[in-house]
C-alpha cells in the first residue's frame, strides 16, 4: 500500500488536464491528534469485532459488512471535517456512523433490530441515519448514495450554508452509471461535494483489475473536469491532510473533488464471505505492515505520547463502551408490533 | 395547375393556429425552403417554409387571422406559366387528409424559429380515421365540495393550472424549486414550466442534463437535506431510468430511518399514451407507482384538480408521484379563482351522480367514462362517475359507498390490464361490498400489448367509449 501511495505524485503529474491535484503530504499530528485517531479507530475496530461476534451468535441477521481495516479513512476525514458537513455512504457504514459521532448503543441496537436502534430496528445494518449528526445513510443500493450525496451538496449550495457533503463509495460502486451522471452535474453546478472512493481492492469478490478498465480511481472524474488524487488510506495522517485539502477545495466554491483512498478490508465482503478470491498471505501482509491502528500506536509509543499502560487504559475504555452497546443491543426489546405501520408516510 | 398552400400541422396533434405574419406578398417568387409565413400556436412561433417553387398567386388568409384550422388553404402557389386567372382551378392539395403532418409536406412545413420546438402533444388525440372527437372547451366536471359556492371560475388549460400551482408554491416557500430537462430556458418540453425561469431565476428553475437516474437521485438528496424539489420528468417513460431512486431512496427512507428523514418532494410529468409515439413513449404508470408504500400517487383529470392537487403535493411532506397527461395539457377547464386553492390528496370526486352503475376512473380515463355516461344516460342508464384523482392513498370509501348504492362497478384506465388499478379496486369491492354487487365488476384497461405505432392499432390498444358503454350495459343487464 505504501508503495502504491508513493506513486501518487507521479500519477498526478502525468495528467494533462487541470483536473490533476497533487496529493498533500501526510498531516503533522500532535499528541492529541494521535491519541484521538487511535481511540476513534480502535472504537470502530472493537465495535466491528463485536458485531461479528453478535452475528455469529445470531443476534444480528441479514447482511453485515464490517469495516475492519478501513478505519483510517473515516477517522481521518472526520478529523478534517467541520461542524455541519454531511456524510453519506453505502452499506459498509458502521464505521462512518461511529466516526460521525453516533452512539454505539444506537448503532449496535439497530444491527440487532431493536427499538433503541437508530431506525427503531426497521433499517438494519445497511440503512441507518442520524439527522442530528448529519449522517444521511446507510444505503443498500450500490452507487445510489452518490446521486443522493450530490443532491445534499446541491442543498448546501442552494442554502449557501457553507457545508460540504462527504460522499463515500467503493471501487465497485465507482463503475455504476449514476456515479458519472452525478459527477457531471456536480461539476457543472460546482457543488460542494467530496467524493471519497474507498478502494479496498475488491468489489465483493471481484478485484479491481478484473472489474475496472481504469484502476486509478482518482482519474474517474477526468471527463467531468473533476480533479482527484490518490491517498494512502491506511495512514490516518495522509487521510486527514487529503480531507482538509479536498474539503477546502469544495467549500471554496471550486466544485467537486475526488479522493481515492487506497485501503483494505480484512474481513470478507459480508459475514458469509470466506474470501477465497485472495490469499491469506495478502491479508496477513496488509495487517502486519499497514494496519492503520498499529501505525498510530507505534508512533505514539515512539514519540512517548503515551506508554503501554495508558494505551491499555484507552483500550479498556473502548472495550467497555462496546460491551455496553452489545449488552444494550441484546437486551433492548424488539420494536413494538405497532411500529410495522409507522413511518411509512408523514 | 395552381397549388394550394395549406395551414400546416406543426405537431402531431395540432388542430389550429394563428397566421401571425406573411413574409411574402402576392407576386413574389418563392423557392422551396423559403420562409413564407409565421404561425403561432399557444406554445411557439413557427416558420412555414415553401416546399415547392413558384409565384405566390393569392393570399387567402390574412395576416393576423386566429384559429386557422390545419389544412385550410392559406395561399395559392402558381407554377410556371400560370397566372392569377388560373386560381380556382387549384389541384387538390396533397395535404394529409388525417389532419396530421404530411410526409410529403403539402405546400408548407414548419420548423421552429424560437428554440421552442413542438415536443408538445397538447391537443387532443387524433383518432385513426382523423376525426377529432368534439370536446367541449370547458367540460362540465361536476361540482366539487372543496370549491365554495359562488366562486368565480376561470377557464384554464391543465398546462397553465400546473404552472400556476408551481409558481404559487414557489412564491410561498423558498425551499421549493423545480428541476428537470428543458424546464428553464426552453420553458418546458411541454411548456408546463413556461415563465418560471423569468420569475424565479436559474437557482430555482434548474435545467438538468439528460440524466434521469442521476437527477432523480440529486432531487432525493436535496429533499433529504430539507429542500422541496419538484422533479419534472419530460415523461414518466424516462423515469424508468430513475425508478430505483424513486422507490429505493425516496419512498423508503422515512421508514428505514425510523421517521428521522424522508423525501418531501414531487416527481411530476406526463404519463400514458400521447398520440402516435408508440411503445416506449406511451406507458401509463398509475398502477406501477400505486404498488409502493411510502409514495403518494396523484393523477388528475381536470385543470382545477391539477392545480389544487399539485399545490397539495408540493406541500406534502412525502414523495408524491404526480402523473400528468400530454393530451390533457391543452384542454381547458374551469379553475376556481381563489388565493390559495388546495385540494386534499386522497379524496375522490363524484363527477356525476347516478343510481344504476358506478364507473370509477382517473386521469384521461375520465374522458371515456364521461362520454359513456352521457351516452348511457340517453339510453336511460344513469351512471355515477367517480374521478379517483389520487391513486394512492385511494379513496375506497367513496367507491364502496357508491357501489352499495348502484350494485354495479366498471373501472376505466389506459394502463395495462394485469395488476391494474381496476384490479385492485375490484378486489377491495368484492371484499367489502360483496353482498351489494348485482354483477361481476368489469375492469376496462388498455390492451395487454406494447403500444403500437400504426394509427388503427393504437386506437385498438386503448380503451374506447364503446367498451365502457358495453360493459355498463352488461353489468346492468341492459344489453
Amino acid at each position: 500500500m505504501a508503495t502504491r501511495a508513493k506513486k501518487t505524485p507521479a500519477a498526478s503529474a502525468r495528467g494533462k488536464t487541470s483536473s490533476t491535484i497533487k496529493a498533500p503530504k501526510p498531516a503533522e499530528f500532535s499528541k492529541d491528534d494521535e491519541l484521538l485517531a487511535y481511540r476513534e479507530m480502535l472504537m470502530i475496530r472493537r465495535f466491528e469485532e463485536k458485531a461479528g461476534q453478535l452475528y455469529g451468535m445470531g443476534f444480528i441477521g441479514g447482511f453485515c459488512h464490517l469495516y475492519i481495516g478501513q478505519e483510517a479513512v473515516v477517522t481521518g476525514m472526520q478529523m478534517a471535517a467541520k461542524e455541519g458537513d454531511q456524510v453519506i455512504t453505502g452499506y459498509r457504514d458502521h464505521g462512518h456512523m461511529l466516526a460521525a459521532g453516533m452512539e454505539s448503543r444506537g448503532v449496535m441496537a439497530e444491527l440487532t433490530g431493536r427499538q433503541g436502534g437508530y431506525s427503531k430496528g426497521k433499517g438494519g445494518s445497511m440503512h441507518m441515519f442520524s439527522k442530528e449528526k448529519n449522517f444521511y445513510g446507510g444505503h443498500g443500493i450500490v452507487g445510489a448514495q452518490v446521486s443522493l450525496g450530490t443532491g445534499i451538496a446541491f442543498g448546501n449550495k442552494y442554502r449557501e450554508n457553507g457545508a460540504v457533503t462527504m460522499t463515500y463509495f467503493g471501487d465497485g460502486a465507482a463503475n455504476q452509471g449514476q456515479v458519472y451522471e452525478s459527477f457531471n452535474m456536480a461539476s457543472l453546478w460546482k457543488l460542494p461535494v467530496v467524493y471519497v472512493i474507498e478502494n479496498n481492492r475488491y468489489a465483493m469478490g471481484t478485484s479491481v483489475s478484473r472489474a475496472s478498465a481504469e484502476t486509478d480511481f482518482s482519474h474517474r472524474g477526468t471527463s467531468f473536469l473533476i480533479p482527484g488524487f490518490q491517498v494512502d488510506g491506511m495512514d490516518v495522517r495522509a487521510v486527514k491532510a487529503a480531507g482538509e485539502l479536498a474539503l477546502e477545495h469544495a467549500r471554496s466554491g471550486k466544485g467537486p473533488i475526488i479522493v481515492e483512498m487506497q485501503t483494505y478490508r480484512y474481513r470478507g465482503h459480508s459475514m458469509s464471505d470466506p474470501a477465497k478470491y485472495r490469499s491469506k498471505d495478502e491479508v496477513q501482509k496488509m495487517r502486519s505492515e499497514h494496519d492503520p491502528i498499529e501505525q498510530v500506536k507505534a508512533r505514539i509509543l515512539e514519540k512517548g505520547y503515551a506508554d503501554e499502560a495508558e494505551l491499555k487504559a484507552i483500550d479498556k475504555e473502548v472495550r467497555d463502551i462496546v460491551s455496553d452497546a452489545a449488552e444494550f443491543a441484546q437486551t433492548d426489546p424488539e420494536p413494538d408490533a405497532s411500529e410495522l405501520y409507522t413511518d411509512i408516510l408523514h | 395547375m395552381p397549388v394550394d398552400i395549406l395551414m400546416p400541422a406543426l405537431s402531431p396533434t395540432m388542430e389550429e393556429g394563428n397566421l401571425a405574419k406573411w413574409l411574402v406578398k402576392e407576386g413574389d417568387n418563392v423557392s422551396s425552403g423559403d420562409v413564407i409565413a409565421e404561425i403561432e400556436t399557444d406554445k411557439a412561433t413557427m416558420e412555414v417554409e415553401a416546399v415547392d417553387e413558384g409565384v405566390i398567386g393569392k393570399i387567402l388568409i390574412d395576416e393576423g387571422a386566429e384559429g386557422v384550422k390545419v389544412n385550410t388553404p392559406i395561399a395559392v402557389l402558381l407554377q410556371e406559366g400560370e397566372s392569377a386567372d388560373d386560381i380556382g382551378k387549384s389541384a387538390p392539395p396533397s395535404g394529409d387528409p388525417h389532419g396530421e403532418r404530411s410526409a410529403d409536406g403539402a405546400a408548407g412545413e414548419g420548423t421552429a424559429t424560437d428554440g421552442n420546438a413542438v415536443e408538445d402533444m397538447d391537443a387532443r388525440r387524433v383518432p385513426a380515421e382523423g376525426k377529432v372527437h368534439p370536446e367541449p372547451s370547458a367540460p362540465d366536471v361536476g361540482s366539487d365540495p372543496d370549491i365554495p359556492d359562488g366562486t368565480e371560475m376561470v377557464p384554464t388549460t391543465v398546462r397553465e393550472a400546473l404552472r400556476d400551482a408551481m409558481a404559487e408554491e414557489m412564491r410561498a416557500d423558498e425551499t421549493v424549486f423545480v428541476m428537470g430537462e428543458e424546464v428553464a430556458e426552453y420553458q418546458g418540453a411541454y411548456k408546463v414550466t413556461q415563465g418560471l425561469l423569468d420569475e424565479f431565476g436559474p437557482k430555482r428553475v434548474v435545467d438538468t442534463p439528460i440524466t434521469e437516474h442521476g437527477f432523480a437521485g440529486v432531487g432525493v438528496g436535496a429533499a433529504m437535506s430539507g429542500l422541496r424539489p419538484i422533479v419534472e420528468f419530460m415523461t414518466f417513460n424516462f423515469a424508468m431510468q430513475a425508478i430505483d431512486q424513486i422507490i429505493n431512496s425516496a419512498a423508503k427512507t422515512l421508514y428505514m430511518s425510523g421517521g428521522q428523514m424522508g423525501a418531501p418532494m414531487v416527481f411530476r410529468g406526463a404519463s400514458g399514451a400521447a398520440a402516435r409515439v408508440a411503445a416506449q413513449h406511451s406507458q401509463d404508470y398509475a398502477a406501477w407507482y400505486s404498488h409502493v408504500p411510502g409514495l403518494k400517487v396523484v393523477m388528475p383529470y381536470t385543470a382545477a384538480d391539477a392545480k389544487g392537487l399539485l399545490k397539495a403535493a408540493i406541500r406534502d411532506p412525502n414523495p408524491v408521484i404526480f402523473l400528468e397527461n400530454e393530451i390533457l395539457y391543452g384542454q381547458t377547464f374551469d379553475v376556481p379563482k381563489l388565493d390559495d386553492f388546495v385540494l386534499p390528496i386522497g379524496k375522490a370526486r363524484i363527477h356525476r351522480s347516478g343510481s344504476d352503475c358506478t364507473i370509477v376512473s382517473f386521469g384521461i380515463g375520465m374522458t371515456y367514462a364521461i362520454k359513456a355516461a352521457e351516452e348511457l344516460a340517453g339510453a336511460g342508464i344513469e351512471c355515477e362517475v367517480i374521478d379517483l384523482r389520487t391513486i394512492r392513498p385511494m379513496d375506497l370509501p367513496t367507491v364502496i359507498e357508491s357501489v352499495k348504492k348502484t350494485g354495479r362497478l366498471v373501472t376505466v384506465e389506459e394502463g395495462f390490464p394485469q395488476s391494474s388499478v381496476g384490479d385492485f379496486i375490484a378486489n377491495r369491492v368484492q371484499r367489502e361490498a360483496f353482498d351489494y354487487l348485482d354483477a361481476p365488476v368489469v375492469t376496462i384497461a388498455g390492451k395487454d400489448v406494447p403500444m403500437p405505432y400504426a394509427a388503427n392499432l393504437e386506437k385498438l390498444a386503448l380503451p374506447n367509449v364503446g367498451e365502457v358503454v358495453d360493459a355498463v350495459k352488461t353489468v346492468t343487464y341492459a344489453s
